[in-house]
């Protein structure tokens, strides 16, 4: 092994030659910063077109907002991250719950770490205890997640700067979808097939 | 073909004129080409002009991958310090082979008889699923393309969407013949088609405990790995099982995580046609408490990293735009190139993965319009790469007909006497293609021009003639 390593960075070394330096990379890209705060009606448009479910609500009426989805869902064993706050989902269960579990579940509840406006995009932090493992979100049906309206930023270079340091990260744009078939676009596979999105204002 | 030195079994097939013909034949698959890459062309332009700053992130993208390449072992250096720091266990490997080993290897040691995998070219590249096969492993594709290509025997022909060649009726067909368990009365919904994918799938995800992987991305800096997908069969594989081999190209490094702010925009527009694919997974370091192996891959990259005015092929990001806007590529389909990948960027990269020498025709396939040269989100300016490795492939190419008939031009045409005689020796010619003005078929030598294309019928007065007449 080490002799595969030694001869790749040999090549490697051949291969450069003289070695000049590489130009420098242009950034006259929009970078982060440079958009202002993102539009959370943007951010709830671009949801839609992946056929997410978008709410806006106050802080005040989370917890009426959320127990309303999940009654029209239908959804009776309820998971939620274990440091989702009780006052969003007083009935949800928040530890214990192993991979066998989550395939019985109904709904999964989570906060979020930032939210991109441009994208319709939401970034989990799975060492963030409101957000959890990553087999939480993955496992059941059904995703509702909460974005706090200073969490949605306009474009990706935001949501990068946002998330440096991060180590496990989950990109979700809408509920997982496949264009395998003659490049049309069919939503639900693996994934969560509904991604109920609430945002509150 | 005998291979001198590296396998490349996964890299070369027939002469592209040869397989080339065979696809034309075939109506079906032009009519699934056309229409899929229709779409997707008009997803992708409507994205793409969404962007007011797309041109700068292309330059960007371009440079960055070059400054990476300028200092690629610097930079493999970096990653696989960040890696070992966290946990992660760095294997090297030369070749396709040795790569498929070194997998095997790690995958026989957890005592597995199966794993799953996530979509990967890196693994198709080095031939996995047959070395893992030879060795008693099952792979199990989880990409629904993927899985379509594996149940029907068959083998990719797009870098995205492997099965694209095939149509929604044709893959019914194929569930229903070949899926474990499969309603036999399925439909050829696309949405019935998925969902067949995904209780036929669901049950590997949650027993499998080994998975393989590649990666569109991995930042030096962190040691961190980035899968870009749609299914959540990427989710999946990557998070469910206890051991995790991620097989990576040298070339997918990029320096920082902040480098990821360009490349998480340009690829899912030019990939997907979408302003972001449904998953992005990232993990630096074994997650959640997985063991994690990385197989470094060269494989012919530095062979290509070698070549000034080849290098930038290892710019590419595997987003297939060049092949959803290739005439030829919509017509042939791709495996007509006859390696794991192939369009436009396959007809640059493979050859110099391979050498030149065991891949010579892949760089004529192509009629150098430029396409995919303004699709191309890394502006891999493919156009000028064919032409050099068409020099290269000369070069290393013995003397031939077409190199003896030059120099006996070059001959004819160093004396205007002899070159004036020879003009209105071609009026000869005129004894040919009476009926049509045109001249269709000639016998060998020359029915390599005429198989593909007619001859005009040569005038009756040669221009030199009538330039003296007049």
């Amino acid at each position: 092994m080490s002799t595969a390593r030694s001869e790749i960075l040999a090549r490697i070394t051949a291969a450069l030659g003289h070695r000049p330096p590489a130009p420098p990379v242009p950034r006259d890209y929009r970078r982060s910063g440079s958009l202002g705060p993102g539009d959370v009606e943007r951010f709830a448009d671009r949801l839609r077109d992946y056929r997410a479910v978008v709410h806006f609500t106050s802080a005040a009426g989370l917890a009426d907002t959320i127990a309303e989805a999940l009654r029209r869902r239908g959804a009776r064993h309820v998971v939620a991250a274990p440091g989702v706050p009780t006052a969003w989902a007083p009935d949800a269960i928040r530890s214990g719950v192993d991979s066998a579990a989550l395939e019985g579940t109904d709904a999964v509840i989570t906060a979020c770490h930032v939210a991109i406006a441009e994208t319709g995009t939401i970034v989990l932090d799975h060492d963030a205890p409101d957000q959890g493992i990553r087999a939480l979100t993955l496992l059941p049906d059904y995703h509702l997640v909460v974005v706090r309206r200073q969490q949605v930023v306009a474009g990706v270079p935001d949501a990068v700067t946002a998330l440096a340091g991060v180590r496990t990260q989950t990109w979700i744009s809408g509920p997982s979808a496949t264009s395998d078939i003659e490049l049309e676009r069919v939503e639900g596979v693996h994934g969560p097939r509904t991604l109920e999105v609430v945002v509150t204002r | 073909m005998t291979f001198l030195g590296m396998p490349a079994r996964n890299l070369v097939g027939e002469p592209f004129p040869v397989a080339a013909r065979a696809a034309l034949g075939d109506a079906q698959l032009r009519r699934n080409l056309a229409k899929a890459t229709g779409t997707i062309r008009a997803k992708r332009a409507s994205v793409v002009a969404e962007l007011p700053d797309w041109a700068q992130l292309r330059a960007s993208g371009a440079a960055i991958k070059d400054a990476v390449l300028a200092d690629l072992d610097t930079y493999l250096l970096r990653f696989e310090a960040a890696l070992v720091e966290r946990g992660t266990t760095v294997h090297w490997a030369r070749d396709a082979d040795e790569a498929a080993r070194v997998v095997t290897g790690l995958v026989k040691a957890t005592g597995t008889a199966e794993v799953i995998k996530v979509k990967s070219m890196a693994t198709a590249e080095i031939g996995l699923n047959d070395a893992l096969a030879d060795a008693g492993v099952r792979a199990v594709e989880t990409d629904l393309a993927e899985l379509i290509v594996q149940l029907g025997d068959d083998k990719p022909s797009h870098i995205l969407v492997p099965a694209i060649h095939k149509g929604r009726a044709e893959i019914r067909d194929l569930f229903r013949r070949e899926m474990p368990g499969v309603d036999p009365d399925l439909t050829d919904d696309p949405r019935a088609l998925a969902e067949a994918a995904r209780r036929y799938l669901r049950h590997k995800f949650t027993t499998v405990d080994v998975a393989v992987s590649g990666a569109n991305f991995a930042v030096a800096d962190s040691g961190a790995l980035v899968v870009v997908e749609s299914e959540g069969n990427g989710r999946m594989c990557l998070t469910l099982p206890r051991t995790l081999v991620s097989v990576v190209g040298i070339e997918k490094l990029v320096p920082t995580w902040q480098d990821l702010e360009v490349f998480l925009q340009l690829l899912p527009r030019s990939s997907t046609g979408e302003r972001m694919n449904p998953y992005t997974s990232v993990w630096t370091g074994p997650a959640e408490g997985q063991t994690s192996h990385v197989v470094l891959v060269d494989n012919g990259r530095t062979a290509t990293l070698s070549d000034p005015a080849g290098r930038a092929a290892l710019r590419c990001i595997r987003c297939s735009a060049c092949l959803n806007s290739c005439p030829v590529y919509e017509r042939t389909g791709g495996h007509a190139y006859g390696s794991v990948y192939p369009g436009p960027i396959g007809a640059v990269l493979s050859p110099q993965l391979t050498g030149v020498r065991h891949n010579q025709t892949l760089p004529f396939a192509s009629s150098l319009c430029g396409v995919c040269y303004d699709v191309c989100p890394v502006a891999i300016d493919i156009p000028s790469m064919l032409v050099h490795l068409r020099e290269k492939v000369v070069d290393v190419r013995a003397a031939n007909a077409e190199s003896a008939a030059m120099r006996a031009v070059a001959w004819a045409m160093s004396d205007s006497g002899r070159w004036s005689r020879l003009l209105r020796a071609g009026r000869l010619g005129r004894a040919l293609g009476r009926r049509r003005d045109r001249i269709g078929r000639l016998p060998p030598p020359l029915s390599a021009w005429t198989d593909t294309r007619d001859l005009p019928r040569p005038p009756q007065q040669t221009f030199r003639d009538w330039w003296e007449s007049r």
